[in-house]
């Protein structure tokens, strides 16, 4: 029970007081429950960790407190080269990859890459909780102590200053303020018309496609188990998930951790364990800082790739979600509408209210 | 006379090599505190890349903690050696190893050669800071601190206290008056001597190992002991955050740092190249001094401060979720609420939108689509017009509405037949003002021309909710700005809660209302109310709708009513 009873990580530790409040606010029995669900989860990761074969190790080289990136993908080759150079570009110093028996070149083009270690598996990828259990396992082998970053190949991270300060800036801020974790929520980007319509090429900012989002109808309620928030909303909500809201998939998340070997995530990187990690905002009026990973998945790539999870089965919920993107494809191919918002910049979305500086200026 | 550098560094050693080549170069000496925590390679390799400077001097090392005496330890060690070996000092200037020069060396010789006998040191009674995080100023002379606020911050918290409580305090020696300040100073050479040498030194020493942060109060108070010039600011530019840890500076900031007449800045981000290339390149003299404009930096991070403790009100986001109990407005933005109006003036809304310069939707809770204005399938902000959309979390529908158009005033009308759970946030928001037509909702009923049996189970349902409405809107712990008048009220004299709308909502509007909107026709209308008493059902909340309700007849003039609150 010591992890619960005590802020570890004492001064300036922003969720050393909610802590003290949960124990003594939800009884030992609960939290007990949560440690167990905890390391059901860290053994899980370690036995499903034996499925990961390394096909090459380069973090040798690695010096001081590197900043991770962690990646599952399947069949992503074309998207890999603008991924790769734009988190390079912010600063991440070394990708940690899973691939999950790609065909398609992905890890021909990533044993390529000097700045990524690389793993393989023909297991399933639904059976490893959707790759977080091997995401975990590589979390916990290489990333404790480090600012870990664990994103999928369409999720591209934006946050507060983020065209002028590298991402090390935010993380030494991270630390000098005791914080462990840093939200940032999914934006859904589109196309203006049908998918289908402007082709992504190689190297392209998929951005410059899906230039549209959703830019306030998001409906937020608090997790009482684990504290988290649940946000739902955007385009998908919005065109996909009108009859049925609460089916419709969570945009929060928490992609930007500094490891400790006794961290878990709970479902994607929606939420984690010790739920302490899932206060990342403020009750009391205020605002924390936050960011934005951009979401290119509504591209044309999307038809093909909805179709193929569909017949492999291997995907969120029975494929509920991409089942849906498949019907709403068919009936309302276009996700844009009048009220669309233009990407243009992080301080577009900052006055937007979807992401916050905070008190970082 | 010059101006001698104490440096205390403990990381970024590579950076504080640079600095103090930067001053020794140009005729400052310069003496290095190094934490003795830094391991013995990083040692070697900063004395390695300043061993050409015979000027740069290294003092002994103590191991320095947050909030403690070691801090003033390894300023005055390294204070006393520069006053020792370098006997040309005229000023003494404390820096830190994040601290980075922005205006040129020179014009701090100039400006210290000009006031030859000033200490430059914050030093503010303790009755008058503001600043201090946790409440600790006056005592943090007059308790015992020893644990750490950092490593035991219960048992720092906890000591605190329990002498509080018991009324322990330590005897604050004399002469000594506590002054509080930032920690970075510029002092003469003759006032640091005096502080130095002072025949109470010992005592003082003893004392201030006790205080509580006292790198913020040592020199601060013990230099109006010895100084006639002291000048209260310091050279050095340090903005705090709301938790006491110092604002770091990045490339981003020269812009700003370029508007300030201090003549150091702290703290400076390691990695922040441009700045350190901008100001320690040899041709940084040479920069375009603007007109400095300190409150420009003041402002920006006063502002941080704010959004990290305020925030925007109105605002639900991933890091902003303020809970219920805090109170407070729970929308962005003042909006109206109207119930019953429409079924009375078939032209409200354009009426509305017209005399409140505000955007008008129908019924936005309305059980089979979200009435947008203009009848719009989305609005705003991605707002779809689905219904279980809009179900699904009523309070999210209606912030997020106010929240995209903020800068717009929103109104939208209101009923008994309407999805009812956005009730309670209704009542409970500052920014909501609602205003009701008791009983109008049997108007359209009325004029239904349905099934007598039917228009009465109907009314008595919509009586029901509406009356469960007002009921809610009566409690006590209401926050909403309410104004109820029933159906007869209204019929009696339509302009007072007219006007009361307008002053309401546009309170800049002109005050006579040139136009009113047009009541249906009630003629009969008293007659079916009868007949729903007949049918034993009670029509409470309409009031004594008279029978010539709503004929032409002599209007009270457009007056100006006293506004009830």
């Amino acid at each position: 029970m010591k992890r619960w009873a005590f802020c570890r990580a004492g001064a300036g530790c922003d969720e050393g007081r909610s802590r003290k409040a949960l124990v003594f606010g939800m009884g030992l029995m609960s939290a007990y429950k949560l440690r167990l669900r905890r390391q059901y989860l860290l053994a899980r990761a370690y036995r499903r960790g034996s499925q990961l074969k390394s096909v090459v190790n380069r973090m040798a080289g690695l010096r001081g407190q590197p900043i991770l990136l962690f990646s599952t993908m399947r069949n992503e080759r074309v998207r890999l080269p603008y991924f790769l150079d734009y988190y390079r570009k912010l600063g991440v110093d070394h990708f940690l990859i899973v691939d999950n028996a790609s065909t398609d070149g992905t890890r021909e083009y990533l044993l390529d890459q000097a700045d990524v270690s690389l793993w393989s598996t023909d297991a399933g990828y639904k059976q490893s909780r959707f790759g977080m259990d091997w995401m975990m396992h590589l979390l916990r082998r290489h990333g404790v102590g480090n600012w870990c970053l664990t994103v999928d190949v369409d999720e591209f991270l934006v946050y507060p200053f983020c065209e002028t300060r590298p991402l090390r800036a935010l993380t030494d801020w991270l630390d000098s303020a005791g914080t462990r974790s840093f939200s940032s929520m999914i934006l859904d980007m589109y196309p203006k018309g049908a998918m289908h319509e402007q082709p992504y090429r190689e190297g392209q900012n998929p951005f410059d496609i899906a230039q549209y989002f959703d830019s306030g109808n998001y409906t937020i309620s608090r997790n009482p188990t684990f504290r988290n928030l649940w946000i739902q909303g955007g385009p998908r909500a919005r065109v996909f998930f009108a009859d049925r809201p609460k089916k419709a998939p969570a945009m929060n998340k928490i992609p930007l951790v500094k490891w400790d070997p006794s961290y878990a995530y709970i479902s994607s990187t929606h939420m984690m364990l010790p739920r302490g990690l899932n206060l990342t905002y403020e009750t009391g009026g205020g605002e924390k800082p936050s960011g934005c990973l951009l979401h290119a998945k509504f591209l044309d790539t999307f038809a093909l790739k909805a179709e193929e999870e569909l017949q492999r089965g291997q995907h969120y919920a029975q494929s509920h979600e991409y089942r849906a993107y498949r019907e709403g494809i068919a009936q309302e191919r276009d996700l844009w509408c009048n009220w669309s918002e233009k990407y243009i910049n992080w301080r577009q979305l900052e006055i937007l209210g979807l992401m916050s500086k905070g008190n970082w200026a | 006379m010059t101006v001698g550098i104490v440096m205390l560094c403990h990381t970024a050693l590579h950076r504080a090599a640079q600095v103090a080549r930067h001053w020794a170069t140009q005729g400052c000496p310069v003496v290095i505190h190094l934490d003795r925590r830094v391991a013995e390679v990083d040692r070697a390799k900063l004395a390695a890349a300043l061993s050409n400077l015979p000027d740069v001097r290294f003092s002994a090392r103590i191991a320095c903690d947050w909030g403690t005496f070691s801090l003033v330890q390894a300023s005055i060690t390294a204070a006393t050696q520069m006053l020792r070996d370098f006997p040309g000092v005229g000023h003494v200037y404390l820096a830190s190893g994040s601290c980075l020069p922005i205006r040129p060396v020179a014009e701090l010789q100039a400006h210290l050669a000009a006031h030859p006998m000033t200490d430059f040191i914050e030093s503010v009674t303790t009755a008058d800071v503001g600043w201090t995080v946790g409440g600790l100023n006056k005592e943090r002379f007059t308790l015992r601190f020893p644990f750490s606020w950092k490593k035991q911050r219960r048992l720092f918290d906890a000591y605190v206290a329990l002498q509080r409580r018991l009324g322990l305090t330590r005897r604050i020696p004399q002469g000594i008056v506590p002054h509080l300040g930032s920690q970075w100073w510029c002092l003469t050479r003759a006032s640091l001597q005096a502080i130095l040498s002072h025949p109470d030194r010992a005592r003082n020493d003893r004392y201030f190992r006790r205080v509580w942060i006292p790198d913020e109060s040592y020199f601060q108070t013990l230099i109006r002991q010895v100084s006639s010039r002291v000048e209260s600011r310091s050279l050095t530019l340090s903005k705090f955050d709301f938790q006491g840890r110092p604002h770091v500076f990045y490339d981003d900031h020269l812009h700003l740092l370029r508007r300030t007449d201090a003549f150091v800045a702290r703290k400076i981000w390691s990695q922040a190249d441009l700045l350190y290339d901008t100001y320690l390149s040899p041709t940084a003299d040479q920069a375009p001094r603007l007109e400095p404009t300190p409150g420009k930096i003041d402002r920006l991070f006063a502002k941080a401060v704010e959004r990290r403790l305020k925030g925007r009100p109105g605002l639900y986001m991933q890091s902003r979720f303020p809970t219920k109990a805090r109170g407070g407005n729970r929308s962005a933005a003042p909006y109206g609420v109207f119930e019953g109006f429409a079924d009375l003036f078939p032209d409200f809304h354009p009426w509305l939108a017209r005399v409140a310069d505000a955007r008008v939707h129908g019924h936005l809770f309305a059980p089979g689509r979200v009435q947008f204005a203009g009848e719009e399938r989305v609005f705003k902000g991605g707002l779809s017009d689905s219904v279980t959309l809009r179900d699904y979390n009523p309070r999210s529908f209606l912030t997020n509405l106010i929240w995209n158009s903020r800068g717009e005033r929103q109104c939208f009308q209101f009923g008994p037949g309407d999805a009812q759970e956005i009730a309670p946030f209704l009542a409970g928001d500052p920014n909501a003002s609602i205003m009701i037509v008791s009983g109008a909702f049997v108007i359209p009923l009325w004029q239904s021309g349905l099934p007598f049996a039917e228009i009465r189970a109907e009314a008595a349902r919509l009586q029901k909710i509406e009356a469960d409405f007002i009921e809610l809107l009566n409690a006590p712990d209401t926050k909403a700005r309410i104004r109820v008048w029933t159906l007869a009220d209204l019929v009696e004299d339509r302009v007072e809660p007219l006007q009361q709308i307008v002053d309401w909502l546009n309170p800049r509007a002109p005050h006579r209302m040139t136009e009113l909107p047009q009541m249906v026709d009630l003629t009969g209308f008293s007659a079916f109310l009868q007949e729903l008493r007949n049918q034993g059902m009670q029509p409470v909340l309409m009031g004594d709708v008279p029978d010539t309700a709503g004929q032409p007849g002599a209007y009270p003039g457009l007056s100006r009513p006293q506004l009830a609150k």
